[in-house]
């Protein structure tokens, strides 16, 4: 059975008797997972692929309602209100949740629109305000200096690490209580990727961050809490330190020092 | 003779054959378009777009009324066929999903892009025309949107689904609600590949000339009423080139020069917009 360490902080997110199920498939791809996401902490998913950590982060603002007959069992408490439910306003949950994505998906338009967008799609209107809130969107996500000169630009002209600083900006910049990372730097170089870590460690005071990565270094590096992931059981969640250390499970350590992945 | 000077040899005789036959494709495309530059330059004179038709023999003939009627056929029919197809098309891409109903007018649209024009204008001559009892610019352009249809609902789908879905989950995930992700994210990301579709099907429908035979008929004088018959430039260059009247066949190679440009110029747009789209 699996190891869930009680957090000693206060929680999130609780994945309670959680399972899910894609469309057409008669086994699901997340088993039975129990497991609370520590406030104001970084949480990283990791495990081999295919083990689910992807599918289990996009259930947490309900991406896969997009495609249909995906199924969710159990309950994610949110807020004390399971975000599992049908009648769960999907719009306001991902505008509380937000997602940065593998690849960076800079939207076809100016890098400023690009942070405006989830503003304006909150009604926000005034000139100033939004000038305000996107500089102090950028600056929180280290690329105004780069971009300041160049608002207007098309922001597909930017790099790679460029563009997914200006995603973390314009995910940032609705001011979520969560964010999630799907491998956020598997697309980036080494400095490039140093430079997306620090910056996720700098925005765990202001959000909850849950990360998917592959990269067991960056989970090291990174979180405070670690779940390991296999064939869509979650074998084990508690603290980095400690499980890249003492592993209790014996999957776990096999796992981690490389016998398989 | 060795294996390598056999393969050389093979190579050389594959390679001089294929080059042959491009430079013969290219021959005629080129003699082509000298020929009616040729003519058509030579028969170009004012007149021609300030005067409408006239019996032959008369100096002050014109193709006024055959690029006025061109332009209200051609014109009505992108008006309707163009919301119509990008809508049909964004069903497609963005709702229809793998849904039975959007592949099955996948299928029925690839089915029409490929059916011979001169049907549809006998479809359109039997549903509008006979019943109407006379022909009409109306039932022209009907028949020219009905062909331009599948040429753009297809494209917009083909272009729609290039945008990659990541961007679409991006947007839903800063909480935007379904249609604002399709006007904002998804058309934008496909703005080019769009617009080359349109301006293609415009191309494509503004080279018809057996539909409108059926449909908008002729007219040999100005005439704005689209409920009336309508003269049109490909109809027109039918008539004039067909005739044995020397200054009817000069307007008749003008009206080929005209709109052989007009088609050029479209397409050449479209190859930019994509070139340009593929340049990012």
């Amino acid at each position: 059975m699996a190891t869930i360490i009680n957090i000693k902080e206060e929680s999130v997110l609780d994945v309670k008797d959680f399972q899910f199920t894609y469309a057409g498939n008669d086994a699901p791809s997340v088993n039975k997972t129990t497991m609370p996401i520590a406030k104001n902490s970084i949480t990283a998913l990791i495990g081999p692929s295919g083990c689910g950590k992807t599918t289990l982060l996009r259930c947490f603002n309900r991406m896969h309602d997009l495609y249909p007959d995906n199924r969710y069992d159990g309950e994610i408490l949110f807020k004390g209100r399971n975000i599992l439910q049908a009648k769960e306003d999907l719009i306001n949950l991902r505008i509380q949740i937000g997602m940065i994505f593998q690849k960076p998906t800079a939207f076809p338009m100016s890098i400023f629109d690009n942070i405006a967008y989830g503003m304006r799609l909150q009604g926000m209107k005034n000139k100033t305000e939004l000038q305000d809130r996107v500089e102090k969107a950028l600056k929180d996500a280290a690329i105004w200096k780069e971009v300041k000169d160049r608002l207007k630009a098309d922001a597909n002209g930017l790099s790679g690490g460029q563009q997914q600083r200006l995603c973390i900006a314009r995910a940032i910049a609705v001011e979520p209580e969560v964010l999630l990372f799907d491998e956020p730097t598997s697309a980036l170089d080494p400095i490039s990727t140093a430079g997306i870590e620090e910056l996720v460690v700098e925005l765990k005071d202001r959000v909850s961050i849950i990360i998917v990565t592959h990269n067991m270094q960056q989970a090291a590096r990174v979180s405070d809490y670690t779940g390991f992931m296999y064939l869509g059981d979650l074998i084990e969640l508690g603290k980095t330190e400690d499980m890249f250390v003492t592993p209790k499970e014996k999957l776990t350590e096999e796992y981690i020092t490389g016998k398989f992945g | 003779m060795t294996h390598t000077t056999k393969r050389i040899i093979m190579n050389n005789i594959v390679m001089t054959l294929s080059t042959i036959s491009a430079v013969i494709g290219m021959g005629f495309l080129f003699w082509i378009l000298g020929i009616l530059v040729i003519n058509g330059v030579d028969a170009l004179t004012w007149t021609i777009f300030s005067q409408e038709g006239a019996p032959p023999g008369y100096e002050n003939s014109g193709l006024k009324h055959a690029l006025i009627g061109q332009l209200l056929i051609v014109g009505a029919a992108t008006v309707v066929g163009v919301p119509l197809g990008i809508l049909a098309g964004t069903y497609l891409s963005e709702y229809g999903q793998k849904a039975k109903l959007a592949e099955t007018i996948r299928d029925i649209s690839d089915i029409m892009m490929s059916a011979p024009s001169i049907v549809i204008g006998a479809f359109v001559y039997a549903v509008v025309v006979a019943p109407m009892g006379h022909f009409s610019g109306w039932a022209g352009s009907i028949a020219l949107t009905i062909i331009m249809l599948p040429i753009i609902l297809r494209t917009t789908d083909d272009m729609l689904n290039l945008v990659p879905s990541t961007l679409r989950e991006a947007a839903f995930a800063l909480g935007a609600p379904k249609y604002k992700v399709i006007i904002q994210v998804v058309y934008r990301g496909a703005k080019a590949g769009i617009l080359t579709g349109i301006l293609l099907g415009v191309a494509r429908v503004a080279g018809e000339t057996a539909p409108l035979l059926f449909t908008s008929f002729n007219d040999n004088f100005l005439n704005t009423d689209m409920n009336e018959p309508m003269a049109s430039l490909t109809v027109t260059m039918y008539n004039y080139a067909t005739s044995p009247y020397e200054d009817w066949q000069k307007l008749g190679w003008a009206a080929a020069f005209i709109l052989s440009m007009f088609i050029l110029t479209l397409n050449i747009l479209g190859k930019l917009f994509l070139l340009k789209k593929k340049g990012r």
